[in-house]
């Protein structure tokens, strides 16, 4: 399955995903990835450092949402880019839990091919949902 | 995904320049919606503008029209280049999709007395110098080391802190809007979560359209001499450098932060709105106090950002010419938002009254005369920075009456992209970019070369036809034409 396409002419000065996965916490991981491939080239980026993530929201959209932003959240209070994240989330009553760990080292000017500062998650056009395959996400970042 | 949003059937032209769309269009639209744009930039514009300014038409206590301006494209919220007031007297709402994550991102102007001659020579070495003081890219650290009072004493204080503590001119204050500070900042509006992430961001410029650039002024682009030259630009073949960025991690966590807020919000105030990015809040709710409030935060960063890198630009010029800043009369023109909300006065049918005027990628255009301006701009009016494409050039105008007539005292702030970033990087290699730049006498030096293949010309609209537009519009003047010859790119 292919993890994400990036929609052509649409919101052009921003950068519009598609993402997908079986289940949600791969399409979060996916999602994830497609963020850390416009910010760098990821063959470049070691595996040095961890940062953890605990999130709770209302409904898998919110969920989606607050985790793409903590990434960016992450991104620069750390100086950090990352490579790869495996998130578990789980279900109780209305509530969704996620715990994701993202593997990535400080950004370093000379050794990193930096690519888009990506300034925020939008919430134009944003959507999650089930497919015949699995999930779906559509996300608009600003750049 | 949702098909591509359809063109309006009706698009009346008012004007020249004006095109109206209807409230008949879409169910909802409370004023019909006006674009600014040539014959050449309508039939351009892409389909999501339209969308978009018909959207903000919908949203509770808009007044007279849901602008967009030449260079506008579609964004998220609002379109790019999208302009609207709306009444808090009559439910009028503030939304942080009508001003932008990159809260004041906006445009700082600096002159010299250097002319090309003297430039040219050391052009390589002092892009290479302004390459290294001035950080740029992905999660970049800048050389401000503030600890969280002093950047609570920042973001509460705006230019005012910098110039105090040594990076800057008092000067710089008297020509930065609103003197580089909004009065209405207070710090406990915004999350703990925004100041981490914005702290050590201080003098960086970020990345996509972010720039640093030495321009050139020759004599047949100087459009108005008299203005030109109370605003510094005098010379033919003077150089002047500008700036492009905002609010760094610091606004975008303030913009992230605020839109879910606002989601709740808008249900207890039964506000239904066409896209999510357009999420709201009453401005005179609690909710809406505290983001116009952490909003101010933001735009005293972004005012500071630009401050710190004036002050590191200066010391690049210091080195590589062995001349202090003063002597190379490193004046600021101005510095101006493009991405803001703010209360402002303004009249409707003869009655004065205050409404929250939101520019998402449009340019503050006062007239003389205005009592917000400083008084040094009492004859001329304000400058108005527009940054165009690194390949072809920005322009420097001036605010008018006409301004305030129509379109609430806004105009333009760039020239516009026309191409997404995807398709761009299709066309265009960063690498072969730069090469063909150079051979035509711009130096590019860029973090990124993807990024930089993503800001190439093609990408965008015609900027002399944008400045075209406004000009004869009315809602800002030509002043300048300013060449690229240098590019610090992030």
């Amino acid at each position: 399955m292919k993890k994400y396409k990036i929609l052509e002419d649409v919101a052009i000065a921003d950068i519009a995903i598609e993402a997908y996965g079986k289940g949600l916490n791969e399409l979060f991981e996916n999602c994830a990835f497609a963020v850390f491939e416009e910010s760098a080239d990821i063959n470049k980026i070691k595996e040095k450092e961890k940062k953890s993530v605990k999130l709770s929201a209302k409904s898998a959209d919110d969920l989606l949402f607050d985790f793409l932003s903590e990434i960016l959240f992450l991104k620069d209070t750390y100086s950090m880019i990352f490579k790869k994240a495996s998130v578990k989330i789980s279900k109780k009553g209305n509530n969704y839990s996620l715990n994701a760990e993202l593997v990535g080292e400080p950004i370093n000017r000379k050794k990193h091919e930096l690519r888009n500062d990506i300034k925020a998650i939008t919430l134009h056009m944003f959507k999650l949902e089930k497919t015949k395959e699995g999930y779906k996400a559509l996300f608009v970042v600003d750049v | 995904m949702r098909p591509e949003p359809e063109r309006p059937k009706e698009i009346n032209k008012i004007s020249d320049f004006i095109w109206e769309i209807p409230t008949s269009h879409k169910k909802g639209m409370l004023v019909p919606a006006r674009i600014y744009a040539s014959k050449g930039l309508i039939e351009q514009m892409d389909n999501g503008v339209f969308d978009q300014v018909t959207n903000v038409a919908c949203l509770p206590g808009i007044q007279k029209y849901s602008f967009c301006m030449p260079d506008g494209h579609w964004g998220y919220g609002f379109p790019i280049g999208g302009v609207a007031a709306f009444d808090p007297e009559e439910k009028g709402i503030i939304s942080p999709g009508g001003i932008g994550f990159d809260i004041n991102c906006g445009m700082r102007l600096v002159t010299t007395n250097l002319t090309f001659d003297q430039v040219k020579p050391k052009l390589r070495e002092l892009t290479d110098t302004l390459f290294k003081l001035v950080p740029a890219g992905v999660g970049c650290k800048g050389f401000v080391d503030a600890n969280k009072s002093q950047f609570i004493e920042i973001i509460e204080n705006g230019s005012k802190w910098c110039v105090e503590n040594g990076y800057g001119w008092k000067e710089d204050i008297e020509r930065t809007e609103g003197y580089g500070k909004i009065d209405w900042a207070d710090h406990t509006k915004v999350s703990d979560k925004a100041m981490q992430r914005g702290m050590n961001q201080l003098g960086t410029l970020g990345s996509g359209n972010h720039y640093l650039e030495t321009q050139l002024v020759k004599a047949e682009n100087i459009f108005d001499k008299e203005t030109a030259k109370a605003f510094g630009i005098h010379t033919s073949n003077q150089i002047v450098v500008m700036v492009h960025c905002g609010s760094r991690g610091f606004g975008h966590q303030i913009g992230t932060d605020y839109l879910r807020k606002f989601e709740p919000v808008m249900k207890e105030h039964g506000i239904e709105i066409r896209d999510r990015e357009l999420t709201c809040a009453p401005f005179n709710s609690k909710e809406g106090q505290d983001y116009y409030k952490a909003m101010a935060c933001a735009a005293n960063m972004a005012f500071s950002n630009r401050q710190v890198i004036l002050h590191r630009i200066r010391e690049g010029f210091e080195k590589t010419f062995n001349k202090d800043a003063e002597k190379m009369e490193m004046h600021m023109v101005y510095d101006v938002a493009h991405n803001i909300a703010k209360l402002e006065e303004h009249e409707i049918d003869g009655k004065k009254k205050k409404l929250v005027v939101h520019r998402k990628g449009s340019t503050r255009a006062f007239p003389p005369g205005h009592p917000e301006l400083n008084p040094i701009f009492k004859k001329t009016g304000q400058p108005v920075i527009i940054g165009g494409s690194m390949e072809t050039g920005s322009y420097l105008l001036v605010g008018t009456e006409e301004a305030m007539k129509q379109t609430w005292g806004s105009t333009a702030h760039g020239s516009g992209r026309t191409m997404s970033r995807a398709r761009a990087k299709r066309e265009v290699r960063g690498d072969k970019l730069q090469k063909d730049m150079e051979k035509r006498g711009i130096y590019v030096k860029s973090v990124s070369m993807a990024g930089l293949a993503e800001e190439a010309g093609l990408a965008y609209k015609n900027v002399d036809e944008v400045i075209d537009t406004v000009h004869k519009a009315g809602i800002s003047k030509r002043v300048v034409k300013l060449l690229p010859i240098a590019n610090v790119k992030g």
